[in-house]
């Protein structure tokens, strides 16, 4: 193992501008490893590892250093494979590239290669990809979380330095926690969702999923430095520019727990004692802990999955087969729409284009779509009530620690559950961090810290200090690729 | 809906009109691809418009300045926030499997265009174009069909009036009213034949005096003014029949094919109704702005309607001439055009009543449908002409002789009258003339004394022939009076 794995990203970056580190070495190191991938982390690698040679300007001078970047394979990049994990985008090549892909690159982090999620990014396993599951370098017969699931196994078994997915209920939250990693879902509008492939478009933001608080709020910074993209009329400027987070201490923060949220039946015991030894951190670094409620937040779940198939249902109309993507000939114009998109959707997303169609459909539109949206109002309401009392908000990440291949795989009931506490926060629109706390039978436990929206800043503030309070320990992770398959030869 | 069954069979039409008009703006509603006229297939599209992934909508800010004049036209009330929806359906005209509409916040509702009320004005795009091969030309039946991206997400606004309309030939006359108001506003091209300009209407009928409304059926789709009056015509008689024999309209799509007259039901897309709307989440809200509207304000042009009651007003035209010119606004800038001109050089000023009727029929006559400016008759010569004839220095005959050859040739008209020797007797030779004709003839003479107004015929037949129609007709009836002593 080189010692420029050991090196946090921001690190890397620091050394190639100052010229202590070639930018080079660093794409080979990672571009050898994703190579070697065993953890089905990687769909897609470039055939030629992107240019970082040492001559090469741009990558020594911009602030991110040249170092790569695995991009979760919801964003259009121009050429390349881009598949969402579906068979129905099975040799798509988009036409264009998504503006987060296209900022990080002139930021200075060239593309590594695209990640394994779940199909069009439902689910929280990973387990839905058209493509083949993705293992945990924690517990290879563990789920990594999803759906962002290849880009955080691949940035904890140090197949790449750092990663973007998408979070819509808890996609970057969930998977970072379940691989002890870092991971942001921004404030909703703050990261133009311009060639990111839609899922649920009232939610869906792009977000780091980095090894340390300060690789994430660097990679965040670059994602919104060109500001409002014009492209995307959801998207805002951030009324300030992202600080790299540096205070040691929480004086003076006043931070709320909720308890809907942490002291649920759904919440696992190890995950809770996780969570209260992080609380006790917090007040020996100066935070004042108080209890707020969000009283409709055990709601969310519900809520979340009525809204979020609703828009799934028409976004993924598109996917018809008369324009890109799998095309099923056949003799009529239904025969082709049915063909296609039965053998194009796996079951997950079937299902939710099933739920969503029915939650539009006249006569349940109140009942459903109507309903979920009134408790929508209900949720963002009671966030803003505590943030009347709070600075922040903190709940655990997940209920549980990453869980076995396959365990949930037959309820999806109790695969939703997984996004409990981080569904919220989606509704409300808000920024959210997950940090890992802890371990709990040898499993990482994330803490996830929610502020006011274009709050990123002041979140990512408290997340470090308290990173550095807990000093978690993600070597366990970085383990040598090919480990697995030579383990599973060995049987 | 109820059925009518009444005794007394009188029915009344009631029909409402749904106008989708393509806006001239330079690109399309949700992205940047120009607007297509025409050209090769599929060469204006883009990611956007072909709904690939990831791709999203972006408003078109000059197709909301538009759909602003003409919700202003339309004295329509604002939605301070209204907001865009995504209508349902699958077809391969539409790359997104939804169409982005408005629902039920529209821009703007509640407004009035001469006696019809308006229900509502929204913004959304256009579906692409559908080529059928082989068959009919219509989908059923044929052998495939191709898609053309290039008109998808072309910006339209969507009109709808109240059903404030009774008659098939109402409906045409207020919608070339609208069409006047669109071109007036420069937002359109209002073509209908090419589509620019789509009418729907709604047809249902009542017992004449009721107030309550019949099951209404939905025409789509005719493509010219005639073809929607004969369609609303035909759906009326077509309704009427069905209500004599004690039948029951059913609220159905129907297409009106003219050329053979018949109504038939549409199937295919227009088969689900369950569109699903919801809030488009890839927009916010639009909210016009305090700016927004005043520009949209200040570049409204006088309207049409506003044009044929100031004709009315200032130059005493009759109300239909008023509305013939100011409906077709490049026949009332013709004729403001000619008017301004004036009449010959230092004649009496122009007689706007005789200057619109020479415009409005014998100018139209000879140059058609089209922007008389383009023809060869400028407007000065057609003031011109017309002053001469208000002097009584050529008679109307002769003129129309002359109009003839303008639209023909072009040129002025005093050198055309010169050249042909086509200006009116002078009055000496005139008197004489007149005496002749009267001592020629005595019959008629008798009769005319007699009190048979006919024969005054033969004498006037006379004095023209003699001059070659050089002579007023009016003119020498009353000499030929004065001369018998009948003044």
């Amino acid at each position: 193992m080189s010692d420029v794995l050991e090196l946090s990203a921001a690190r890397a970056a620091e050394l190639v501008r100052a010229r202590e580190l070639s930018p080079g070495e660093l794409v080979s190191t990672y571009r050898e490893r994703a190579e070697r991938d065993d953890l089905g982390a990687f769909l897609w690698l470039p055939d030629e590892p992107p240019a970082g040679d040492d001559g090469a300007a741009t990558p020594s001078d911009a602030p991110l250093g040249g170092v790569p970047v695995a991009v979760k394979d919801i964003f259009c990049v121009e050429g390349t494979p881009t598949t969402a994990a579906s068979r129905i985008l099975a040799g798509y090549l988009p036409p264009y590239t998504a503006t987060a892909v296209e900022r990080l690159a002139s930021a200075g982090a060239p593309m590594l290669g695209k990640t394994n999620m779940d199909e069009f990014a439902m689910g929280s396993s990973n387990e839905n990809s058209a493509y083949g599951s993705v293992r945990n370098p924690w517990d290879r017969e563990r789920v990594p979380g999803g759906s962002s699931g290849g880009s955080a196994a691949a940035v904890a078994a140090g197949l790449a330095p750092w990663s973007i997915g998408t979070d819509t209920g808890g996609s970057i939250r969930q998977p970072a926690a379940l691989c002890g990693l870092v991971g942001l879902k921004p404030t909703y509008g703050a990261v133009s969702r311009y060639g990111m492939i839609a899922f649920a478009s009232s939610f869906d933001q792009c977000g780091p999923i980095a090894r340390d608080v300060t690789d994430a709020a660097l990679l965040f910074g670059a994602l919104v430095a060109g500001g409002r993209d014009p492209c995307d009329a959801t998207s805002i400027d951030l009324p300030e520019a992202v600080e790299l987070p540096t205070a040691e201490r929480l004086d003076g923060m006043r931070v709320g727990v909720v308890p809907e949220l942490s002291e649920a039946a759904a919440i696992e015991p190890g995950v809770k004692d996780v969570f209260g030894a992080a609380l006790g951190r917090i007040e020996e670094l100066g935070g004042a802990v108080e209890e707020v409620s969000l009283p409709h937040s055990e709601h969310g779940l519900s809520a979340y999955y009525v809204l979020a198939p609703a828009e799934a249902s028409a976004n993924l109309a598109r996917y018809d087969g008369v324009r890109f993507g799998l095309r099923a000939e056949e003799g009529d114009l239904l025969s082709l729409y049915e063909r296609t998109r039965a053998e194009g959707f796996g079951p997950e997303v079937k299902r939710r284009i099933m739920l969503g169609t029915y939650a539009l459909s006249s006569g349940y539109y109140e009942a459903y779509y109507g309903r979920a949206q009134r408790v929508r109002t209900k949720i963002a309401e009671d966030f803003a009530a505590a943030f009347e009392r709070v600075d922040v908000v903190v709940t655990p990440t997940s209920p549980s620690a990453a869980f076995r291949l396959g365990e949930r795989t037959d309820d999806p009931l109790a695969m939703y559950m997984a996004d409990y506490c981080t569904v919220p926060m989606s509704l409300a629109g808000l920024p959210a961090i997950s940090i890992p706390a802890g371990l709990s039978d040898g499993l990482p436990i994330g803490f996830q810290i929610t502020g006011r929206a274009f709050s990123e800043s002041r979140i990512l503030a408290a997340a470090y200090a308290l990173e550095r309070a807990i000093d978690f320990d993600l070597a366990p992770a970085r383990r040598a690729p090919g480990f697995a398959r030579a383990e599973v030869a060995a049987r | 809906m109820t059925t009518i069954t009444v005794a007394d069979r009188h029915y009344e039409p009631v029909i409402g009109l749904e106008i989708h008009v393509q806006l001239k703006t330079r690109t399309k509603m949700f992205c940047g691809c120009a607007l297509s006229f025409g050209e090769e297939a599929n060469t204006r599209t883009c990611p956007v418009c072909l709904g690939h992934p990831g791709t999203l909508p972006v408003p078109n800010a000059e197709a909301i300045h538009f759909a602003l004049m003409i919700g202003l036209a339309l004295e329509c009330r604002l939605a301070p926030r209204s907001i865009f929806h995504r209508k349902n359906y699958f077809y391969p005209d539409l790359p997104k499997g939804y169409q982005i509409s408005q629902y039920d916040i529209p821009l703007w509702g509640h407004g009035r265009l001469g006696d019809v009320r308006i229900h509502r004005v929204h913004l959304e795009e256009d579906a692409a174009k559908l080529v059928h091969a082989g068959g009919s030309g219509r989908i059923h039946g044929a052998e495939a069909s191709e898609v053309d991206f290039n008109r998808g997400g072309t910006p339209l606004v969507e009109i709808v009036t109240e059903p404030d309309l009774t008659a098939p030939e109402q409906a045409g006359e207020w919608l070339r009213l609208l069409r006047a108001t669109l071109k007036r506003l420069g937002v359109s091209d209002v073509n209908m034949e090419e589509g620019s300009v789509r009418c729907d209407a709604n047809v249902s009928i009542r017992p004449a005096g009721t107030a309550d409304l019949g099951t209404k059926t939905e025409l789509k789709n005719m493509n010219s003014f005639r073809f929607l009056e004969r369609g609303i015509a035909a759906e009326i008689a077509r309704q009427e029949g069905i209500l004599h024999n004690d039948g029951e309209v059913v609220q159905e799509t129907l297409h009106y094919d003219p050329a053979t007259g018949a109504l038939t039901p549409l199937r295919s897309k227009e088969e689900a109704h369950d569109y699903r709307y919801f809030p488009e989440p890839d927009l916010v809200p639009l909210v016009p702005t305090v700016e927004m509207l005043n520009r949209a304000r200040a570049a409204l042009p006088e309207l049409p309607a506003a044009r044929a009651e100031r004709f009315e007003r200032e130059l005493a035209l009759p109300p239909e001439t008023a509305r013939l010119l100011a409906f077709r606004s490049e026949l009332a800038d013709y004729f403001e055009a000619a008017l301004a001109a004036g009449g010959a050089d230092g004649a009496a000023p122009l007689d706007p009543r005789a200057l619109a009727s020479w415009v409005t029929v014998e100018l139209v006559a000879r140059v058609g449908e089209g922007d008389p400016a383009e023809s060869r008759v400028e407007p000065e010569a057609l003031g011109e002409l017309v002053g001469m004839v208000s002097a009584r220095s050529i008679s109307g005959s002769a003129a129309k002789e002359v109009l003839d050859t303008l639209a023909a040739e072009g040129g002025r008209p005093a050198a055309i009258v010169e050249q042909r020797g086509l200006g009116l007797a002078a009055a000496d030779e005139l008197e004489a003339i007149v005496d002749r004709a009267i001592e020629q003839n005595a019959d008629a003479v008798e009769k005319v004394r007699a009190g048979t107004g006919k024969a005054m015929g033969a004498i006037v037949g006379a004095v023209m022939r003699e001059t070659k129609g050089r002579a007023d007709g009016g003119e020498v009836q009353r000499m030929v009076r004065e001369r018998l002593g009948l003044g």
